[in-house]
């Protein structure tokens, strides 16, 4: 009796989907066309003018980046719910330190990580005999490889940019868990940590969910998500827009350019406070390159965003040492300046 | 009566995870008592990773996810039932 009235009345599932994915198709394919009838057409601005090309892209790219969200977080986080880091965990406990290293980044990629997780995450790994080199490299490639960053690079900067972003972050994170499990950071581990045991392996999990659960869950998160990201979201691309149409592009390509050294660590440095801020400042940055910002100077300020993460520096803190994390954090500096110098070097 | 545990540290996720799970307790008219669990070393023993976490009675419903209130409110009374069959 109970159970049928919890049950509310809901459309065919099937239904919703279809109606969902072709609403978006639509909303996708109108867009450019729509935005540039806005611009010029209603609002009569002057093709090629500052001002005209300023709102024509703020008007294309406020629409895009929000379907490009829409659509391909609620499908990533789809995908990633049945790759949840207690699954994962089994798959890395057996390997060799390479093996492990490499197969712990590449997991990072598919494995939901949010920073309150970090310090069940990391126990949990610990608790399992995973080696603590492994652990950093998952834990540097989890945020880093982010699906956010990668959707926007994908969908802003196209395939070749995004694919790029994913190899050297996926190499600082191998080359990173391997020099970090070389030191002996055991040492620095908390020691409650260690002797945390997880219900004498007799756990009794009783957790199935449907696909339809899934995918519900996915949309439940991405909308969430995008309602808590969408006004930086959208600041972030009036300010591109605004530099798109008012700054001239030889200011930028002089600042940046390959021969100033020092400016990649101010990048870098200027990107560390902005963490939460990934989805904003894609848009900043899709400017930012289109106006001649070198590649790699590019990658190590999108990297140092959602790589470099005081919050949850500050958690990890419950179970390692601050001598750890400072290593952990000069690692993954060091990492994405190496990046950035060599992408510049190579002159891509 | 049962006994529900909600694992997390106190993110927003485990705050919205509690108030669903005390919603679902008076939906389905369920005997329960909810208890918060904040402490890392007690999540981590349940053998979850991914937070907040969902317990009754002693025993691991979800995790890494918020379950909505008919969800929960299906889970207890689904317990209930077998209980029913059982005794």
């Amino acid at each position: 009796m109970t159970a049928l009235a919890l049950h509310r009345h809901r459309p065919p599932f099937a239904l919703v989907l279809v109606l969902a994915l072709s609403t978006w198709l639509t909303a996708w394919l109108i867009n450019a066309p729509l935005a540039d009838w806005l611009a010029f057409d209603v609002l009569g601005l002057q093709r090629g003018s500052q001002i005209g090309d300023a709102i024509a892209f703020f008007l294309l790219d406020v629409p895009k980046v929000l379907l490009l969200l829409l659509g391909i977080v609620t499908a990533v986080t789809f995908i990633r719910s049945y790759f949840p880091p207690e699954r994962v965990r089994g798959l890395l406990a057996g390997r060799g330190v390479l093996a492990g290293t490499v197969a712990a980044a590449g997991l990072g990629v598919v494995t939901p990580f949010c920073s309150c997780s970090a310090v069940p995450l990391f126990i949990g790994f610990v608790e399992a005999g995973v080696p603590l080199g492994v652990t950093f490299a998952f834990l540097i490639s989890s945020p880093m490889v982010n699906e956010i960053a990668i959707v926007l690079l994908w969908g802003l900067f196209g395939p070749q940019i995004a694919l790029l972003y994913m190899g050297a972050g996926l190499a600082v994170a191998i080359v990173g868990g391997l020099i970090l499990g070389r030191m002996r950071v055991e040492r620095w581990v908390e020691p409650w940590v260690l002797e945390v045991r997880a219900g004498g392996g007799t756990m009794t999990f009783d957790v199935h969910l449907s696909v339809e659960q899934r995918l519900r869950d996915a949309w439940t998160y991405t909308l969430e998500l995008v309602r808590k990201i969408l006004p930086y979201v959208i600041v972030g691309i009036a300010v591109g827009a605004l530099i798109h149409g008012f700054v001239p592009t030889d200011l930028i390509a002089s600042i940046g350019a390959r021969s100033n050294l020092l400016a990649l660590p101010i990048v870098v440095l200027i990107a560390i406070p902005l963490y939460a801020n990934a989805a904003a400042t894609i848009p900043i940055v899709e400017v930012l390159l289109g106006k001649g910002l070198p590649l790699g100077t590019t990658l190590a300020f999108m990297m140092a965003i959602v790589a470099i993460s005081l919050p949850e520096f500050m958690i990890l803190r419950r179970v390692i040492q601050p001598r750890l994390i400072g290593l952990y954090a000069a690692v993954v500096i060091v990492g994405i300046l190496i990046v950035g110098f060599l992408f510049n070097a190579i002159g891509l | 009566m049962h006994v529900i545990e909600v694992l997390g540290p106190g993110c927003a996720n485990c705050q919205r995870l509690e108030a669903n799970t005390r919603s679902a307790v008076e939906m389905a008219g369920a005997d329960a008592q909810i208890v918060k669990v904040t402490d890392y070393a007690k999540i981590s023993s349940y053998g979850i990773m991914s937070t907040p976490g969902l317990v009754i009675d002693g025993k691991v419903v979800s995790y890494g996810r918020v379950p909505a209130v008919g969800d929960i409110a299906q889970m207890l009374s689904q317990i209930d039932h077998t209980e029913a069959e059982a005794g």
